[in-house]
């Protein structure tokens, strides 16, 4: 048993790193995707490439001053970006990173929690996140601090139920609220995305939102609010702001390869699991066919991520009007259609068939009645 | 009234179904960031890569020395008069007898002085010079200096090398006319 409890430390503690790892070095990738999308080069003078880069941002910033305005309220402006990379790193407990290792007759989830209630609690802990953001932007006591947090409040609560609606869709269908369920639903290229792709699309966007990117990064716009609900921070808890929206962000990609793209399986995962298993033995080729799964799970993170930055450096920022019309009048109603259409799909036998019936049905009607809209107005 | 006929109308017809639902337009933007991406990079990495600035940059002075190795200035402060900056200042001195093969005239500069503060380049002491003795190099910038004591340049700074001789690809403006037809368009 304590082998079994060392290696479950072991994946708990690698899981917290990669976090923290792979958030550090998106801040690097970041600015090289976004220079080579201008025909730049982007960083690369500390190290080879500049691959030590975060490094010497985080030098920097842990050296600068850490100040705290006279007028704020001290524990609270501490509070917020404590929150918020709290919360952040929160999320990572339940998202299955793999299939399992067996040990000393032991099978070990490649996981934080295995819990029945998975996408609840990754829901739950983003929601809190935004607290950390109000708490901060609260506490600044500055005007254009607290405009930045209450548009943050106010986008993430309405683009929280487009996602939620969106995902309710994808509970449907494996009728599991554990990731690993729904992650075990999809195996066989059965991927949610080929059965939700409506639903795939409004819970990318919302997750954009949620996580305060581009075309959505009204809460720091900073040519409206000099940076936002982080205008008054500087040193580690600015950085803290900022690099809990990266670990959010792998968070997010995380969960949407999750839901939508198989989590850890492949295209041929059996063959190779067999044959993994008749060359090495039963144990070392189960060990081996999982880390195969992990490095695929986590290629499909690194091109999600890779989405977010292509998608930050193309395309501008809404308007708030536009930001809201887009949550409450585009995305929910969207996302009850596609909840209707799954329902309809689920009770017959042939979700995939009638799912993309429904779809086409729907667009179909949208342009039905938008052409009946544009006669009626020309006929006036 | 109409200058150019370059004018695009304002499109204000109502946006089509799938013009409102923003994925095109997404599709289409996201696809030219793509086409970037792996595009030609523009950047020139400087230190240790440097671009040709063409043969009339104006750098670093130099007072010329004749094919003998003979300094050309004359020391007759025309530059000095040209300079706007009044950056260049001179002293002149009468050629001994045996000091023929160092100065090409009969009176030479015995110090010549450029102050690197004043100096805006605008190589109007260039221009000036009857003897073709002072040039501005297209291939060597000031160095950044330091402290004030390092600024005013003397003739020790000046005065070309024989061993590194300074070179330009085009002398006379007819030379650099033909220079800059053989130049291929770059695009930056």
């Amino acid at each position: 048993m304590d082998s079994v409890f060392l290696i479950k430390s072991l994946i708990i503690l690698g899981i917290f790193a990669l976090s923290l790892g792979i958030a550090a070095y998106e801040t690097y990738f970041e600015r090289v995707i976004a220079a080579f999308i201008q025909d730049r080069v982007g960083p690369d003078r500390a190290g080879p490439f500049g691959l030590l880069q975060p490094l010497a941002d985080a030098g920097k910033l842990f050296f600068k001053e850490d100040f705290i305005p006279t007028l704020a309220d001290k524990w609270l402006f501490i509070l917020g970006p404590s929150l918020a990379m709290l919360t952040a790193l929160m999320t990572s407990a339940v998202i299955p990173f793999g299939d399992s290792i067996l040990y000393d007759g032991h099978e070990i989830l490649v996981q934080g929690i295995e819990v029945n209630i998975g996408i609840l609690w990754v829901f739950g802990v983003v929601s809190l996140g935004v607290y950390g953001i109000l708490i901060g932007g609260w506490a600044s006591n500055n005007k254009y601090s607290l405009y930045g947090a209450i548009r943050a409040a106010s986008q993430n609560i309405s683009y929280e139920l487009a996602m939620g609606l969106s995902i309710i869709a994808v509970l449907m269908m494996s009728g599991s609220l554990s990731l690993r369920t729904i992650v075990e639903e999809q195996h066989g290229m059965n991927w949610n995305v080929f059965y939700q792709p409506l639903g795939f699309i409004i819970f990318l966007t919302c997750s954009f939102a949620e996580c305060n990117r581009t075309p959505f990064d009204l809460p720091e716009s900073e040519n409206e609010l000099v940076a936002g609900y982080h205008t008054e921070y500087g040193s580690m808890k600015l950085g803290l702001f900022l690099f809990s929206e990266y670990v959010n962000m792998f968070i997010s990609s995380a969960v949407i390869a999750t839901l939508f793209f198989g989590g850890f399986n492949y295209p041929g995962m059996d063959w190779v699991y067999s044959a993994l298993t008749s060359k090495m033995g039963e144990v070392t080729g189960h060990n081996l066919a999982t880390l195969v799964g992990t490095l695929v799970f986590f290629g499909k993170i690194a091109f999600f991520i890779f989405v977010y930055m292509w998608v930050r450096w193309t395309l501008p920022r809404f308007r708030y009007d536009q930001l809201m019309d887009l949550g409450w009048k585009g995305l929910i109603p969207l996302a009850v259609v596609n909840m209707i259409i799954t329902a309809a799909a689920e009770l017959s036998n042939q979700p995939l068939l009638v799912n993309w019936i429904g779809l086409g049905v729907f667009i179909a009607l949208l342009y039905a009645g938008s052409a009946l809209m544009k006669s009626k107005k020309t006929s006036v | 009234m109409q200058l150019t006929n370059r004018s695009k109308k304002t499109d204000k017809t109502p946006l089509t179904l799938a013009e409102k639902s923003y994925l095109p337009g997404i599709a289409k933007g996201m696809g030219i960031t793509l086409k970037h991406f792996f595009s030609k990079k523009a950047t020139i990495r400087y230190p240790e890569q440097t671009r040709y600035l063409g043969p009339i940059f104006r750098g670093h002075h130099i007072l010329k020395r004749d094919e003998e190795g003979r300094e050309r200035c004359t020391a007759c402060g025309l530059c000095a008069v040209a300079c706007p900056a009044e950056a260049i200042s001179m002293v002149a001195a009468e050629r001994e007898k045996g000091e023929e093969h160092l100065y090409r005239e009969e009176k030479y500069a015995a110090a010549y002085e450029v102050n690197m503060l004043r100096c805006i380049f605008c190589g109007l002491c260039e221009e000036a010079c009857p003897k073709e003795a002072v040039y501005l190099r297209h291939d060597k910038f000031v160095p950044v200096f330091t402290s004030r004591d390092q600024v005013i340049y003397g003739k020790d700074q000046l005065v070309e090398d024989m061993d590194d001789r300074y070179e330009r690809d085009a002398w006379t403006k007819e030379e650099m006319q033909k220079l800059w037809e053989q130049q291929k368009p770059v695009n930056y």
